[in-house]
C-alpha cells in the first residue's frame, strides 16, 4: 500500500504553495516526506540541493533543524514556557549560534511576527492567534529555507486566520519558500501556486493567477465577524 | 521540570532515603564512639598478663588462675629492659580484708601495684600525692584509697589523707585518695579499692614472692598487638619454655574488648545503614516511575523537539540531566534533613550521634549513580520515540 504514487514537483525558493488534498489524499505522508520527518521507501527528495535519503536518523534531525520551520495546527508550544523560550528552543539544537546570540534572534524573530512586546507571556497568557504567531517565530529563528504549514490556520477563527494568512504573505514577500498543507480552498486563494493531491497523486498543480491579499481581506471584515 | 509540587514528591523518596542513611549512621558512629570512649576510661592500650595453666592435678581437675605462680618480678624486669612496644608495666597482687577506720569497716581489696600502674590506668588522684619507688624498696606501709572506700569508712567532709586505717591487722597510712572513675562496662565498682605498693602486700600481706598479675600499657592503641606479640616472647624465653610448650601465662588487651564491642555495633550500623539504603532504593523506583510518566505525557513535546532538530541523545540527556538533578536536589535537602535529625536524635532521646563525612559523601554519590541509573531507561526510551508518532499523540 503506497500512500503516494508517482508524485513529483519542484518548488522554487520564494515560492508559496499550498497542498490541497482531502483526507486521505496523502497529504500526511507527503508533509512528513518534505519535512524530514520519514524517509520514501521509493524515489528521491532534493531538499536545498541535499538528497535526504541517505542520511541517519541525527543527519535528518540536524537538517530539520537548519533547513525546515515547522508552523503546526495545535501551534504545539511548551506549556508554562515563555514566548521567547519557546521561540529560542530550535537554537538549543544547533550549535552554531553561540547561546549568548540566542536571546537577541528570539527577540527579532518575535518582533517580525509582531509579538515584539509578548516576549515573557507563557502560551496561555496568549490568544490562539498569538500562539500560532509565537509559533511562527520559532519556525524562523534558524533561517530555515523553507517553512513548512500544517493546517496551521485549522484552530483558528476567520479573522485570526487572515491575520496569521497575511503574515504568511509578508513573509513570503520578504523571499521565504513557504509550503502550507491545507484542506481549506479559501486559505489556498492566499498562495502562488496549489498542488491538488488525490489518492496518493497529484491531480492538479496550477499557479495561482488572482493572488488575494490577506491584509486586504481581513480589513474587508465585518467587525462583528469576531463573534 | 517544571510541575514543582511532582518533582518535589518524586524527590521525598531520595530525601528520606538519604536522610535515613545518614541519621542511621549518626546514630551507629556516635554509639560506637561513646562505647570506645568509656573503654578508653580503663585505659584502652591496656595489657593485662594472667598465670595459665593447662595442666591438671588429680582426676584430671584443672588449676584454676588463682595459685598459679608462674609470673614473677624477674619478668617485670625482663619487660621493662626488652619491651620496645609498651611504655609502663606493673605488677599486680590483691587481698581481700576489712578495712577500718574508727569505728567504720568496710570490706574491700588491697591491690598491690607499682606507681606506673596509675599511668596503666589512666587514673588520677583527686587529693594527696602517690607513692614512689622508695615506697616500692622500703616496702611502705602507705596506700591511695578508691573513693567508695573513702565514702565508707571515713565521715563525710573528712579528709582521709594523713590519717592511718587498718587494713585487716596491718595500720597504712593513707597518703592519696584515687579520683571516682565509676562503674566498668561489666557494672563492677572500680572505686571499690586500695592501692599499696606492691612489695609491701607481698611481704607483710600474703607473704609470697611471685605476682598474681601484670599490668602494662601499649605504646599506642595500634601497637597492642604487636606489644602482646613481644610479652609473649619475652615471657617464653624468661619461663624457658620449649617451642612446643603451652603458654604459662596469657596476654589479653584491651582493644580486643574493644573489637568485640565495636563489631557489634558495627553490625547494628550496617543493618541500619541497609535499612537506610532500601528507601535509597525506594526512592530511586520512584524517580523512574516518575520519569517514565513525565516520558509518555510529554510525547508530544518529544515530537516537537525531534522536529524543530532535537537528535535523540539531546532528549536522552534531558530527560537524564532532569532525573540527574531531582535525585542531587533531593539528596541535598536530605543530607540538610539527616544531619539535622541526628540533632534532634542526640536533644531528645539523649543518644550520642556522629554525622561522618564518609556517611555524607557515600550517600551523595549514591544519589547521583541513582539519578544515572534509574533516569537513564526512561530517557533511553524516550529518546527512542518516533518523531512523527510522538508529533501525532494525543
Amino acid at each position: 500500500m503506497h500512500a503516494l504514487k508517482g508524485v513529483s514537483f519542484t518548488i522554487d525558493a520564494g515560492e508559496f504553495v499550498t497542498i490541497m488534498g482531502s483526507s486521505g489524499s496523502g497529504k500526511t505522508t507527503m508533509l512528513n516526506i518534505l519535512g524530514c520527518l520519514d524517509k520514501p521507501t521509493d524515489g528521491k527528495y532534493l531538499l536545498d540541493g541535499v538528497d535526504v535519503k541517505s542520511l541517519s536518523r541525527d543527519e535528518l534531525a540536524k537538517l530539520r533543524n537548519r533547513k525546515i520551520g515547522f508552523v503546526f495546527q495545535s501551534y504545539n508550544l511548551l506549556a508554562r514556557t515563555s514566548a521567547l523560550e519557546n521561540v529560542e528552543l530550535p537554537l538549543l539544537y544547533n550549535s552554531d549560534v553561540p547561546a549568548k546570540e540566542r536571546k537577541e534572534k528570539g527577540i527579532k524573530a518575535l518582533e517580525s511576527v509582531g509579538l515584539g512586546d509578548r516576549l515573557d507571556h507563557v502560551p496561555n497568557q496568549l490568544s490562539g492567534g498569538q500562539q500560532q504567531r509565537v509559533a511562527i517565530a520559532r519556525a524562523l529563528v534558524n533561517e530555515p529555507v523553507m517553512i513548512l504549514a500544517d493546517e496551521a490556520t485549522g484552530n483558528l477563527d476567520t479573522r485570526t486566520s487572515y491575520g496569521i494568512m497575511a503574515l504568511f504573505q509578508e513573509l513570503n514577500a520578504k523571499g521565504k519558500t513557504i509550503v502550507f498543507v491545507t484542506h481549506e480552498p479559501d486559505i489556498a486563494t492566499f498562495s502562488s501556486r496549489t498542488i491538488t493531491l488525490k489518492d496518493g497523486r497529484v491531480v492538479k498543480d496550477v499557479k495561482n493567477e488572482n493572488i488575494r491579499s490577506a491584509k486586504e481581506m481581513l480589513a474587508a471584515l465585518p467587525v462583528d465577524k469576531d463573534y | 521540570m517544571r510541575n514543582k509540587t511532582r518533582a518535589f514528591l518524586t524527590m521525598l523518596g531520595i530525601i528520606i532515603g538519604v536522610g535515613a542513611v545518614i541519621t542511621m549512621v549518626s546514630i551507629g558512629e556516635g554509639s560506637k564512639q561513646s562505647i570506645r570512649s568509656q573503654l578508653s576510661g580503663m585505659g584502652s592500650n591496656m595489657i593485662t598478663i594472667r598465670p595459665f595453666s593447662n595442666s591438671t592435678v588429680g582426676g584430671g581437675a584443672r588449676l584454676g588462675t588463682t595459685g598459679l605462680q608462674t609470673l614473677r618480678l624477674e619478668d617485670i624486669k625482663s619487660i621493662q629492659q626488652q619491651a620496645k612496644f609498651t611504655t609502663d608495666v606493673s605488677p599486680s597482687v590483691s587481698s581481700n580484708a576489712q578495712a577500718i577506720y574508727g569505728s567504720q569497716n568496710w570490706p574491700t581489696q588491697m591491690q598491690g601495684v607499682a606507681p606506673s600502674y596509675l599511668n596503666i590506668r589512666e587514673w588520677k588522684l583527686s587529693s594527696g600525692m602517690p607513692f614512689t619507688d622508695d615506697d616500692i624498696t622500703i616496702s611502705a606501709k602507705v596506700c591511695l584509697l578508691g573513693q567508695t572506700v573513702v565514702d565508707n569508712i571515713f565521715s563525710p567532709g573528712e579528709n582521709p589523707v594523713g590519717k592511718v586505717i587498718r587494713f585487716g591487722k596491718i595500720p597504712f597510712t593513707v597518703i592519696g585518695v584515687l579520683e571516682k572513675k565509676g562503674e566498668n562496662t561489666f557494672g563492677q565498682d572500680q572505686d571499690d579499692v586500695i592501692l599499696a605498693p606492691y612489695s609491701t602486700v607481698q611481704k607483710r600481706i600474703l607473704a609470697i614472692v611471685y605476682i598474681q598479675n601484670i599490668y602494662a600499657s601499649a605504646i599506642d592503641e595500634n601497637s597492642s598487638d604487636t606489644a602482646t606479640k613481644e610479652l609473649t616472647a619475652i615471657l617464653r624465653v624468661n619461663h624457658k619454655l620449649k617451642p612446643n610448650d603451652d603458654n604459662d601465662f596469657t596476654v589479653r588487651t584491651q582493644a580486643e574488648l574493644i573489637s568485640t564491642i565495636s563489631s557489634t555495633s558495627q553490625l547494628l550500623t550496617v543493618l541500619l545503614t541497609a535499612t537506610a539504603g532500601i528507601s535509597l532504593l525506594v526512592g530511586g523506583i520512584g524517580i523512574m516511575n516518575i520519569m517514565y510518566v513525565s516520558v509518555t505525557e510529554r510525547t508530544k513535546e518529544i515530537g516537537l523537539r525531534m522536529a524543530i532538530g532535537a537528535r535523540g541523545r539531546d532528549i536522552l540527556l534531558q530527560f537524564l540531566v532532569e532525573a540527574i538533578l531531582i535525585s542531587i536536589t533531593g539528596g541535598v535537602i536530605g543530607v540538610v534533613l539527616g544531619i539535622t535529625s541526628a540533632k534532634l536524635v542526640t536533644v531528645f532521646l539523649g543518644w550520642p550521634t556522629l554525622v561522618s563525612e564518609s556517611s555524607i559523601i557515600l550517600s551523595f554519590a549514591v544519589c547521583a549513580v541513582t539519578g544515572v541509573f534509574f533516569g537513564y531507561y526512561p530517557a533511553q526510551s524516550a529518546s527512542r520515540l518516533d518523531p512523527i508518532e510522538a508529533l501525532r499523540y494525543e
